[in-house]
């Protein structure tokens, strides 16, 4: 049963583990991915050129350090590495659900976590860490289940979008949607899909994540081929070639309609929006938050931090906030910036000693 | 741990259970103390990398910001309790601090350095140098000091900004209450001062 009071089941969930779980069952920590991510978070399947998408950060001797903590890493409900989403199958027709696949929200993916979680016979985390949408599920379960979690990191996220921020999710949704083989989303099995649109919304999405200077300093006006611009609408400048590249190469692992459902899903989420409800559970909650930002984020900049945090310190909530200087604009939570790891790091550390893991 | 007793004044004036904001909260062994012996929410405000990472060690909850720029995030009345602990001669505009930190807080709590105290005007007098003592050990070159007042002037300050003082403890060189009859002459005597400063309504 979601949010929404939509039935949807089975779900299958894709999900990856690294570390032990210890015997008293208290050293779990959650990994939400972000809008584009997956379950593989960390190490690799045999190839080493194919590490997880956070494995700067979790590893043997990492800010998330395996040999201490039991880290487990899930596909997002609707997702399309594994778990249920709209290109799996709906027992009901026996055809893909494409966009018959019910709206969901922050609350259900948290719900999907802890349905796994149970599974895994663990009923308390450690930590729950997630950066941009990952973030989003940390604030939301902590809000939804308070004691559930010790640690919440919530990096260069937000309690809620700006008109900016959902114009960008509009923009990339109408890219994907006008594509004249989207075929009102089911087009699984035609031997067509809106590749087109979905790229380009990839490609715009990722300008949002890099900054101004982290652009100039890539690529600046170099051009691809030589010193003489062909003057031509070719793709001629290295950005150029370099979006390209990036929307081309999102189409081999990402289905169109799950990334109208996931920018859905952060449009909609208002995290404080019930302030009697939001009162009710954190107040007096032992869950501890580490919020960090970075400096030259535009897509979720440092206010949307500071929001969160004004928010949780109205309900007493003990929040660590920190902005952190890097040029690299939102992808920065991806990036092993020292003085980043260094504070996930020194944070979770005090987690696990207090819990004597 | 005993805390060091300019701090142990500090905390003894701070209500059992109350919202407390640090600001410059250096290595939180004060918001630790707060927290764990008299029950506080606590945050903490700091500026250096070093207080911010003593901080996270210990588990004080801790923000990174310039109290200099004023507390614009922080709403009105969100505190019982703020305080302002060996901070205020570190900070740029000290009458802006002491005004956002009673806009936040219902009282403040406030220890500051007398440059009143008779060594230091000994060592300017007779010496003819800019002075260092145990709470004020730097060279005038590489101080974070940059506003040093003296108790008086403290005093001052508080009636222009119509604050008023609810109680003060004078300190000696170690940070402890003072006694006897150097409380006579409190910006002759005192090394220190705490201040516990309430809002005056006319």
């Amino acid at each position: 049963m979601l949010e929404s009071g939509a039935r949807l089941g089975p779900v299958e969930v894709a999900y990856e583990t690294y570390g032990t779980l210890n015997d008293d069952r208290s050293n779990a920590v959650f990994i939400c991915h972000a809008l584009t991510g997956d379950a593989h978070a960390a190490g690799h399947h045999g190839d080493p050129d194919r590490r997880g998408w956070w494995d700067n950060l979790i590893g043997p001797g990492r800010p998330v350090d395996t040999d201490r903590f039991f880290v487990v890493c899930a596909n997002l409900l609707g997702g399309c590495q594994g778990t249920t989403g709209p290109s799996s199958e709906d027992p009901a027709t026996g055809r893909p659900y494409g966009l018959t696949f019910p709206l969901f929200t922050v609350r259900d993916l948290v719900e999907v976590h802890r349905a796994l979680l149970a599974h895994l016979g663990i009923d308390r985390l450690a930590a729950a860490i997630g950066g941009s949408l990952g973030g989003m599920q940390v604030l939301q379960w902590v809000i939804d289940h308070p004691d559930e979690i010790d640690a919440a990191l919530v990096i260069c996220s937000s309690s809620r979008l700006s008109a900016q921020n959902i114009a960008f999710s509009a923009v990339a949704r109408e890219a994907i949607m006008r594509d004249p083989d989207f075929q009102a989303g089911d087009y699984y099995g035609s031997g067509r899909g809106p590749d087109t649109g979905l790229s380009i919304a990839r490609m715009m999405a990722h300008i949002t994540y890099l900054s101004e200077e982290s652009m100039r300093e890539k690529f600046g006006r170099r051009l691809q081929h030589g010193d003489a611009p062909h003057f031509d609408f070719s793709v001629d400048f290295q950005v150029e070639s370099y979006l390209q590249h990036q929307g081309e190469s999102f189409l081999k692992r990402f289905d169109a309609n799950t990334y109208l459902y996931m920018t859905r899903v952060m449009d909609y989420f208002d995290a404080f929006a019930d302030p009697a409800e939001v009162g009710a559970h954190l107040e007096g909650t032992s869950t501890r938050f580490l919020v960090v930002s970075f400096d030259s984020d535009w897509r979720f900049d440092t206010e949307h931090s500071r929001e969160i945090v004004r928010q949780l310190q109205a309900w007493r909530v003990p929040v660590t906030f920190r902005d952190i200087e890097s040029p690299w604009g939102h992808d920065s939570f991806l990036l092993d910036i020292p003085e980043y790891h260094r504070t996930v790091e020194a944070f979770l550390a005090r987690t696990a000693d207090d819990r004597g893991i | 741990m005993a805390l060091r007793p300019d701090l142990d004044v500090v905390a003894a004036m701070v209500p059992r259970g109350s919202r407390v904001l640090d600001l410059g909260c250096g290595d939180g062994v004060l918001l630790d103390h707060l927290i764990r012996q008299k029950e506080c929410a606590g945050a903490g405000v700091e500026i250096s990398d070093e207080g911010f990472h003593a901080c996270v060690a210990r588990g004080v909850p801790v923000v990174v910001a310039d109290i200099d720029q004023g507390l614009g995030d922080v709403d009105d009345d969100a505190y019982d309790v703020v305080i302002l602990s060996q901070t205020l001669q570190a900070t740029h505009r000290p009458a802006l601090v002491l005004h956002e930190m009673m806009r936040v807080g219902h009282v403040g709590i406030v220890s500051f350095p007398n440059f009143g105290y008779w060594r230091l005007r000994w060592s300017l007098a007779a010496r003819g140098r800019m002075p260092t003592s145990r709470s004020l050990p730097y060279r005038w070159y590489d101080t974070p000091n940059i506003h040093l007042c003296t108790i008086r002037d403290f005093e001052t300050l508080l009636e222009h900004e119509d604050l008023m003082t609810i109680r003060r403890v004078l300190l000696d060189e170690r940070g402890r209450p003072l006694e006897g009859a150097r409380l006579r002459r409190p910006n002759l005597l005192a090394a220190g001062a705490v201040y516990l400063v309430g809002r005056s309504f006319p």
